[in-house]
């Protein structure tokens, strides 16, 4: 009977319990990573934060459904191009705000303004330093080169951030170097690609391969407990007239339909200034994308480096041209 | 089911009770129909870049992959599965009560964590060939391939085919087996002529829950990176951004699906009945030999749940402080959700099977099989199958009426997909408890007056309790586990174990979500000890 009780009490009550909330997320942004800053915001202002995990797509499927009567305010993605494709979509609106267009660098932006970019993830080169010194490495593309045969390691092509790579090389380079390149490194695997940047380092670590590309902070968290790895950062494409280090962004956006649109634009000012970018970066050993803001020590230590500027936005541009790219050189 | 139309029934008649048992029936399939009728709308959205995309590149290769898999994980797990069950439920062995229960313990393993945990140790970077390195054995075998995603899904849904079978073989006794040896057959030759066949159609039921269950995993291929038509659309969905072509390819998978089922079908096709008698007879002592079934066991126990379980707690063990008053409120959740879903699924392939039976005919009989295929559907499209629809529909009715009920985001439609999806896994199990109530004895109880409800809890009930239960553990268990459903249908600020291990896994975060995957074990455990105890007793 409490069973029966418990289930009718939730089935009549959940609307009414959201109604209570000053603001709603979707946020495919994770739970232990945005909490903590809801938390904060709530002790700061008295706002009140509901929020929704999910995945890219689900939530993006989930927000069109609903359409205008979506009780999401501000949709958050940990990649660009999902931002780009709800954008594409009608979902985010365009917003007015000198406040995030002085704060956040013009390449980590929409350029209509519908999202900003609110943490950068960058993806970079990563060695066994037994067998490689930093001196043999320099760029992306090198990786397709001979002498990488048989000792790189990727993940696999189906995660957004590596077509995210691809798709920024696309806009730098174009279609057909691109493709060699990513040709060239499918030639030069020494393993199938893995499912987690973490496999990736640890197959580095482990002397199955040489070198590989993974996003930082995976490299960073390995590396807090496991401190004898014997696996070291490189920053390629710094010289003159190279494109500089791939960046992603985790980021957000308010909605279309919101309820409370003003509540979520000042909430996105807040995340994009002060202690909430460290923390908002920080907690995740991301990047904070306001420059004004210095990244955490540990982070800091692996050295300052030049990012591509080119705009995020491409990476959802290009994402499908990536993937199908991707697909016909055989890289899985 | 099919065979009971071929039974002789002539107190059956199309009656006005049949003709409710028919409406019934259409009734409770209907909400598989929405997000089936989903994918076959999609094939109107003519996609054609990404479609011609995906044929030349994409689906060969999926395909492939797709059926080998299928065969192997089918192969492998009937193999096991009715091998373990036989030794179990018809001999006697060292061991044997034990690993009774034990061997069912790898169901509460989500097949993901149990492929995570696998390749942490076997692959090159893993433990064992990195120890193996360092005593200079250089030798490896490359884990992550498509042999080692079929031996990781094997050993993750065998206990499909051994709760099934297990229970067939406890209901038959020894009763064939001795009639056989009777007729001078030798004890193995009897097992092969007698039982087997008998308990055929409950581990073809099993057997196709497996393939089932393959053919819609994410989670573990993923983790394999083998690409098999689920990845594909997930690949068209997430990576392509087009969901038309993603339902595409998921109407193709369900063909494959409904290919399977009339393979089924034709492996039940010789059903006969067993009643349940209240004679057991003593399990075949194997003297010597009993070491070796001891051993067979002992071998799938240990790879199957000890050593993604040690695994697991030794990444968890850092941990465990992240343990807070809001883990109470994770594990009461799955559990509500849990229970709920096991009650559910099973009175809905309870009144399923007795709607085939009272009203024969192909609109009892197909709505019977449709309420199963929302099992073959990769969990994220069939969440988002059933909540689009939902959704409009319920911003029509505010539009239209200002009726609003807010249907989406409510634990009601939550519910409502946990019923499309495991509506297939309770079946098995009751269907072939059914098949066991003789229906003479149904018609024999209703000439005494026993009617309606009564008839349910006081012939039905008792005949079919071990099957019921069986099918709720099945439910249960993998409601705990499932995921993209949880994830899209649960109102806000309702977390389970399962979205816990999410939140982690979705950003890499292995070791912490080992956390919320033990749990999920603990909490999955429960049900499995209890039944045991049910029936053993």
């Amino acid at each position: 009977m409490r069973l029966g009780n418990a289930l009718l009490a939730s089935l009549l009550l959940l609307p009414a319990a959201l109604s209570a909330a000053d603001l709603v997320v979707y946020s495919a942004r994770n739970e232990q990573l945005i909490k903590p800053l809801f938390d904060r915001y709530r002790a700061d202002t008295g706002v009140e934060i509901q929020f929704l995990t999910d995945k890219e797509a689900p939530l993006l499927a989930r927000l069109q459904a609903e359409g205008a009567r979506t009780p999401a305010d501000i949709l958050m993605t940990v990649d660009a191009g999902n931002l780009w494709q709800a954008a594409q979509l009608g979902l985010l609106a365009k917003v007015d705000s000198p406040v995030l267009s002085a704060n956040i660098p013009a390449h980590l932006r929409d350029p209509d303004s519908r999202w900003f970019g609110l943490a950068v993830r960058a993806r970079t080169i990563v060695y066994n330093t037994g067998s490689v010194t930093s001196s043999e490495l320099s760029t992306y593309a090198d990786l397709a080169q001979p002498q990488w045969k048989g000792r790189l390691c990727l993940r696999t092509s189906k995660k957004v951030y590596n077509q995210s790579l691809v798709a920024t090389m696309i806009a730098s380079e174009g279609p057909q170097a691109t493709e060699a390149v990513v040709r060239g490194w499918v030639a030069n695997l020494a393993a199938v690609p893995f499912a987690s940047d973490d496999e990736v380092i640890l197959a580095v670590g482990s002397g199955r391969c040489a070198v590989g590309i993974v996003n930082t902070y995976y490299f960073g968290r390995l590396k807090r407990t496991e401190t004898d790895l014997p696996v070291a950062i490189f920053w390629p494409d710094q010289g003159a007239g190279q494109r500089g280090v791939h960046v992603n962004v985790s980021g957000a956006g308010v909605t279309t339909h919101a309820k409370h649109p003003e509540a979520a634009l000042k909430f996105l000012e807040w995340l994009s200034a002060g202690e909430a970018q460290g923390i908002f970066a920080g907690s995740n050993l991301e990047f904070p994308a306001n420059p004004a803001v210095a990244a955490d020590p540990f982070v800091a230590a692996w050295g300052e480096f030049r990012q591509d500027s080119v705009n995020v936005a491409e990476s959802g541009r290009l994402q499908t041209e990536a993937v199908k790219l991707m697909d016909r050189v055989g890289y899985r | 089911m099919t065979t009971l139309a071929d039974t002789p029934a002539p107190w059956r008649r199309r009656s006005a009770r049949g003709r409710d048992w028919q409406l019934l029936a259409l009734l409770l399939c209907l909400p598989t129909c929405v997000p089936l009728l989903a994918a076959a709308l999609a094939w109107t959205h003519e996609d054609a870049a990404t479609t011609s995309h995906l044929l030349e590149h994409v689906l060969p290769l999926a395909s492939a992959n797709t059926l080998w898999l299928v065969l192997g994980v089918v192969l492998g797990s009937t193999l096991i599965g009715t091998t373990l069950a036989a030794l179990v439920a018809l001999t006697e062995f060292p061991g044997r009560q034990f690993f009774s229960w034990a061997l069912l313990l790898p169901l509460a393993l989500p097949g993901y964590v149990m492929a995570v945990a696998l390749i942490g140790l076997f692959d090159y970077a893993g433990t064992i060939p990195s120890m193996l390195r360092a005593i200079g054995f250089e030798a490896y075998w490359e884990f992550r391939s498509l042999g080692g995603l079929t031996l990781t899904m094997v050993l993750a849904l065998y206990p499909y085919v051994y709760l099934v079978a297990r229970q067939a073989f406890a209901s038959q006794g020894l009763r064939a087996i001795e009639a056989a040896r009777a007729l001078g057959m030798t004890s193995s030759m009897a097992f092969f002529r007698a039982s087997l066949p008998l308990a055929r159609p409950a581990i073809a039921a099993g057997a196709l829950l497996v393939a089932m269950e393959t053919v819609a995993d994410f989670g573990t291929v993923s983790a394999f990176n083998v690409d098999t038509l689920t990845s594909a659309i997930y690949k068209a969905w997430f990576s392509l951004f087009s969901i038309d072509a993603a339902l595409r390819i998921a109407g193709v998978l369900l063909l494959l699906v409904l290919a399977l089922l009339v393979i089924e079908a034709r492996g039940r096709s010789q059903q006969g009945f067993t009643s349940v008698g209240a004679n057991p007879v003593k399990a075949l002592p194997l003297a010597r030999r009993g070491l070796w079934a001891s051993a067979f066991c002992g071998v799938i126990f240990a790879v199957a749940f000890l050593l993604p379980l040690t695994r697991l707690i030794w990444l968890a063990a850092p941990h465990y402080l992240q343990i807070d008053h809001r883990w109470l409120g994770f594990a009461a959740n799955s559990l509500l959700l849990g229970l709920s879903a096991a009650a559910i699924c099973v009175l809905v392939a309870l009144l399923l099977a007795l709607a085939v039976r009272e009203r024969q005919g192909i609109a009892t009989r197909s709505a019977h099989r449709l309420a199963t295929l929302g099992y073959g559907l990769p969990g994220a499209l069939l969440a988002v199958g059933l909540y689009l629809p939902f959704a409009r529909a319920s911003s029509w009715l505010a539009d239209q009426f200002q009726w609003d009920i807010a249907l989406h985001g409510s634990l009601g439609l939550l519910l409502l997909a946990y019923m499309v999806r495991f509506t297939a896994v309770a079946q098995a199990a009751v269907d072939s408890a059914l098949a066991r109530v003789r229906p003479s004895l149904v018609e024999a109880a209703r000439t005494l007056g026993v009617r309606g409800w009564r008839l349910g809890a006081r012939v039905h009930a008792p005949l079919m309790s071990g099957g019921l239960i069986t099918g709720a553990v099945l439910v249960f268990v993998d409601t705990m586990k499932e995921m993209p459903i949880t994830l899209m249908m649960r109102p806000f600020g309702w977390d389970t174990l399962a979205t816990r291990v999410f939140e982690l896994t979705n950003e890499g975060l292995w070791a912490q979500a080992a956390l919320p995957a033990l749990a999920i074990v603990l909490v999955g455990l429960l049900p499995v000890w209890w039944l045991q105890k049910r029936t053993a007793a």
